[in-house]
Parts: structure tokens; C-alpha cells; sequence
């Protein structure tokens, strides 16, 4: 799993292998690029009560939730300078002369097989006291969403922004073998890469999933019919209904904001065209009628205009316009393709796919100043999502050609790639904040 | 609070772990498949019917031009070139593409009973839905000359694939020039 693709990573400033011994999904994470002013935190191997087989490892989860955020550098196991197990063994002159701001130490305890329960405190070595604790009940299934659950409330804490440990991400993957038909499925999995559950799984492509904002759907394109049609599936129930199947594409499909509408791209009138689908009316509305390609619509959080990426000046660069429709106007205009957009859910950046040659990036722009600031290096870098709490972004991108689901923080300072152990990972998209 | 919080959010997840995916029927794939084949078969048998391959001509290249309806299985005939390649980001159709897609619509419209599926492609670079509405241009590129033969509408359709169906799986320029493209997939009505 490791390998020797370690060395071909140029820009590793750390290395974080992770396994679970379970094995249920093998998964590297790769933390490609560091930040210098990552802050230093000591997560204590919690102590284990109990006769635990194969449990899932809450210090190591909350560890590396803390790392993959970039803004924590947890201390290795074996450097820490002491393991206390409770409030009362802890030494703060120790912590406070090794540079330690923050100690999370904490308990599993196993009742009986697949009854535990977890207690954890956050510590502020410099006030001298707890300041975050509590204790959950949990079972094998609930373990892995607990400890991130440990993480967002230690990262809240801490930054004073939401964590987004305990929400989910949903992507395709293909597998092609020789011989037999490719397999495409839709996944949800845990932001780390596991628990990944199939949503959808078929022979045919599967594009463009896109969560409804209340996390419990997922509208994407399937070619399961030999023809692309948009579908939306309740990840609970299962129900699955399709929306759209006109002539020609039927794509991209975004839900609004306020979950009531999706913008989608259709074909039926000869042309790429936006239009937004009224869900309980099935009302559609066409909001660009033009002959170049306009496709990859994106709303504004307030849901008052569409961002997306049209061909009508040649080449690929991104536009908004009026969600009741009208003209549009041209957002980038640095670089010959521009393609993608998402924006930021406070209104402020645009991220999108800038290539030049045979290189494509993910890009940033200021939408006040217009400043543009290319995040990753590519070569093939696609679909950038924002985190729910938007200080990461979640991309597609390559590692020796293979599809992996990689991540930026917003400022492009660190990165990180979630290598998952079965075929090409693509369209990778942040869920929202749990209800 | 957080902990009722929790406990929903760790029920969502039960439930979630408990969904078995969903799957689609195979069957329409296979299907499909199948109908590919029989469509061949119906094709060959076709040709048997007719049993005069040789009406037309011999283009200079080499390659016959007939527009018989088993034609179009006839490996030495100029239309079994069914696939047009395009440059990166452009659905245009080079000259030397022009000539082919004419003797397609030229069959089409001496055979009104075929019909054919023009699938577009695109290269793995720059975005998905980009690439499925580019595809889906060069398509309808290919289906206006085609249509300029004076061929039935219905006799055209168009489905654009993107970058999800490569044909050569490399990640270079060969690759790349191989994969933008526009094949076109024959069948009886």
C-alpha cells in the first residue's frame, strides 16, 4: 500500500501511512505539501479498557483528522514526552516547556463486544485546564463517526471555525478490467475514505453527483439506459426517481440552495444550454440560449445567480448570470481554459479548473479583486468542491495516472492525497454539515 | 444537545451502512450488447439477400465506394472507416474527414431504412461536462454533413459519451488523438 511512490512525491514535507487493521478499505493518505505554522498538538493514545478486538483506533482517527485539516501538527506517537490517561496526570510544566498548546488525552472503554464507550478532554496547556470534554456511547458502526465527531469538536475549539471530520463525501469509480465490461459506482464515504458504501453501481458511466444541501440525496447522470439521464436517489430510503431523459444530454446537475431546485444542462433544443428545474412543479426554465457550450452550472449561496462555464468566446472560461435568466457576464479572463466553477459559500472565491497545454489545475479567484492564485500542480487535476466549512477543497486528481481524490486548503498552503485501493476515484464532492 | 446530535447522525449512518447499493439491471446493457451483434448478424445476412456488393465504384485509395445497403460491413469498402477524429478542444471537421462523413450520408440516404448513432467522445483533459457537451458538439458537427446528403432526421441520433468511454486508456498525445473522437454506430431500423 505504501510502496514505493513515496519518493516520486516531490513535494512531501510529511508522510502519514494508515492502515486499519480491519482492512475493510485500503487507503493511503498522503500529505503532500506541509504548512510551516501548523499547530502543534499532542493527541495521547487513549487508553483501551477492555477485551477490544479490532477496534477502530479513536486517538489515530482524531490524529489524523487534526493533520489532514493542515492547521495541526500532532505530535508522533513515539515523541510524545508523556501519556497521561487522566486530567490529574497531567503535568502542564512538561507541556508547556516541549511547545505543546494543546493535549487531548482520552478512554475507550469496551463493555462487551460492539458496546463501547468513548470519553476524551481537550487541554489547554497554557491555561492549565480542560477546556472540552465529554463522553459517548458508541458500537462498531458509530465508532470511526464518533472520532470525528471528537475531531470537529476539538478543531471548533480551537479555530473557532466548524470542523467537517463527520460529514461525508460521495465519488465515481471505474474499474476497467481486460475483458469484461468497465464497472462504474457512486460512493459515499467517510471524508477519510472509509466505511465507502455504493450508491449506484452499473456498466455504464456515472457523472456529476451533487448532494442536496439537506445531505440526504444525491442527484447525478447515469448511462445505465445507453443514453445520459439525471436521477435522484434518497441514500436512505433508496427511493430513486429520475428527473430528467430529453434528447441528447441531460447533465450537470446542481442542486439550489434552499434544495427546491437544480440547475442542469440539457441538450433538447440542439445545443448545450443552463437551464434550473423546478423539483415539485417539474417546471423547467431555460436560462442561457446560446450557440457556443454553456454547461457546469454553479449557484451563489444565496441562490440569485448561476456561475458556469460557456465556449461562446471559443474557448472554455466561466460566466454568471441571473438565475431567472438574462445576460450573462464574463468572470475569468486570465488563461485559455477555464472551466468548472464553484463558489465559496460566503460569495467570496470562485474555484475552478484552469489548464494551459496539457496541464490543469485548480484555481482560485478573488471575486473582489479578480486576483487568480493556481492551488495544485496538476497535470490533471478536475471537479474542486468546496468543504461544508470551506477551508478545504476537495478535488480529483492523479497519482501515477491513477484517479485519487485529493485536497487543498483554501489558500493552497497544504495539501493532501486519499489514495483508495480500488480503480480511478473521480468527481469527488463534499456533503454538507450533518442536521 | 450534541449528544441527541450525535445519536441521529450515527442512525443516519447505520441506515446509510445498511443500504445495499443498488443495482442496475445488467440487462440493458447485455441487451444491448446483443442487439450490436444481431445487428451485425442482420447486416451480413442483408448482404446475402442483395448478393451484388460490387455496384459503385473503386475509389483511387483503393477502397471501394458502394452505397448497397451490406455496404457498410464490407471491410474494403470506404465506409468501414466509421470513426472521425478531432483536435483538442474543437469540434471541427478537418478535410480530410469531409469526404468520409459524405459517403456516410450518401448511404444514409440510399438506405433510408439504416439508421446510425454518431457517439461523441472527448480527451481526459479539462473538465467532465465540458468534455460531454464538446463530445456532443462533435457530433452534431459530424450530423450536419451527413445531413447535407439529404438523409432522414430520424435516420441520425446523437449520444455523447465525454471523456468517460476512452478507447486507448494512455495518458499521452497518441492516446489523447485516439480518444477524440466520433464513432458511428450502425443499425437497422
Amino acid at each position: 500500500m505504501l510502496q514505493m511512490s513515496v519518493k516520486k512525491i516531490l513535494s512531501i514535507v510529511l508522510l502519514l501511512a494508515f492502515f486499519l487493521s480491519t482492512a475493510q478499505a485500503a487507503l493511503r493518505v498522503e500529505i503532500t505539501k506541509g504548512v510551516d505554522g501548523a499547530v502543534p498538538i499532542a493527541v495521547v493514545p487513549f487508553e483501551l479498557t477492555g477485551n477490544a478486538v479490532n477496534t477502530a483506533n479513536v486517538s489515530d482517527i482524531v490524529a489524523l483528522d487534526l493533520q489532514r485539516s493542515g492547521k495541526f501538527l500532532p505530535i508522533e506517537k513515539n515523541k510524545l514526552i508523556a501519556t497521561p490517561k487522566d486530567l490529574e496526570e497531567v503535568n502542564y510544566k512538561l507541556w508547556r516547556i516541549a511547545g505543546i498548546d494543546h493535549l487531548v488525552i482520552g478512554k475507550l472503554k469496551v463493555i462487551k463486544p460492539n458496546q463501547y464507550e468513548v470519553s476524551f478532554r481537550l487541554i489547554d496547556v497554557f491555561k492549565g485546564a480542560q477546556v472540552l470534554g465529554y463522553q459517548f456511547a458508541a458500537n462498531d458502526s458509530s465508532l470511526r463517526g464518533i472520532s470525528h465527531h471528537i475531531s470537529d469538536l476539538i478543531y471548533e475549539k480551537i479555530t473557532g471555525q466548524k470542523g467537517a471530520f463527520d460529514t461525508k463525501v460521495a465519488y465515481v469509480t471505474v474499474e476497467r478490467k481486460q475483458g469484461v465490461q468497465p464497472s462504474y459506482k457512486l460512493q459515499v464515504a467517510d471524508t477519510d475514505g472509509y466505511n465507502p458504501q455504493t450508491v449506484l453501481n452499473s456498466t455504464q458511466p456515472i457523472m456529476s453527483p451533487s448532494w442536496s444541501p439537506d445531505g440526504n440525496r444525491l442527484a447525478y447522470v447515469s448511462f445505465e439506459k445507453r443514453k445520459p439521464e439525471i436521477y435522484i436517489q434518497n441514500l436512505y430510503s433508496q427511493q430513486r426517481d429520475k428527473v430528467t431523459s430529453f434528447k441528447g444530454i441531460n447533465g450537470a446537475p446542481v442542486w439550489s440552495p434552499d434544495g427546491k431546485k437544480i440547475a442542469l444542462t440539457l441538450s433538447k433544443k440542439g445545443n448545450p444550454d443552463i437551464y434550473i428545474l423546478t423539483l415539485a412543479t417539474k417546471k423547467l426554465k431555460q436560462i442561457t440560449k446560446h450557440w457556443g457550450i454553456d454547461t457546469e452550472p454553479s449557484w451563489t449561496p444565496d441562490g440569485s445567480e448561476l456561475v458556469f462555464t460557456s465556449s461562446r468566446t471559443g474557448k472554455p472560461q466561466i460566466y454568471r448570470v441571473s438565475a431567472s435568466g438574462g445576460s450573462a457576464k464574463r468572470v475569468t479572463f486570465e488563461g485559455r481554459y477555464n472551466a468548472s466553477p464553484e463558489i465559496s459559500k460566503d460569495g467570496k472565491t470562485l474555484i475552478f479548473i484552469q489548464g494551459e497545454g496539457n496541464v490543469f489545475k485548480v484555481a482560485s479567484m478573488d471575486l473582489q479583486t479578480g486576483y487568480v492564485q493556481a492551488l495544485t500542480d496538476g497535470p490533471l487535476d478536475e471537479s474542486p468542491s468546496f468543504s461544508p466549512n470551506g477551508s478545504m477543497i476537495l478535488y480529483a486528481s492523479t497519482d501515477k495516472f491513477k484517479g485519487v481524490l485529493a485536497a487543498v486548503s483554501t489558500d493552497g498552503r497544504f495539501k493532501q492525497k486519499l489514495v483508495l485501493s480500488e480503480g480511478d476515484v473521480r468527481e469527488p464532492t463534499w456533503g454538507p454539515f450533518r442536521k | 444537545m450534541k449528544l441527541i446530535k450525535l445519536v441521529s447522525a450515527l442512525m443516519l449512518a447505520g441506515l446509510l451502512a445498511a443500504c445495499s447499493p443498488e443495482n442496475v439491471k445488467d440487462g440493458d446493457d447485455a441487451a444491448a450488447d446483443n442487439n450490436q451483434q444481431s445487428q451485425n448478424t442482420d447486416g451480413a445476412q442483408t448482404g446475402g439477400i442483395n448478393g451484388d456488393g460490387t455496384a459503385g465504384g473503386t475509389a483511387l485509395g483503393g477502397a471501394t465506394v458502394s452505397y448497397e445497403k451490406s455496404a457498410i460491413n464490407d471491410v474494403n469498402n470506404v465506409l468501414a472507416e466509421k470513426v472521425i477524429y478531432f483536435d483538442f478542444d474543437s469540434d471541427q471537421i478537418s478535410a480530410e474527414y469531409q469526404e468520409l462523413i459524405a459517403h456516410h450520408g450518401k448511404y444514409l440516404a440510399a438506405n433510408p431504412d439504416m439508421s446510425v448513432r454518431l457517439e461523441g467522445h472527448a480527451d481526459e483533459r479539462g473538465s467532465r461536462e465540458y468534455n460531454v457537451a464538446l463530445a456532443h458538439r462533435r457530433a452534431q458537427s459530424v450530423r450536419r454533413l451527413v445531413l447535407f446528403e439529404g438523409v432522414n432526421a430520424e435516420q441520425v441520433t446523437i449520444i455523447s459519451y465525454g471523456e468517460e468511454k476512452p478507447v486507448a486508456l494512455g495518458h499521452d498525445d497518441e492516446a489523447w488523438r485516439l480518444n477524440r473522437r466520433v464513432e458511428l454506430v450502425y443499425e437497422a431500423r
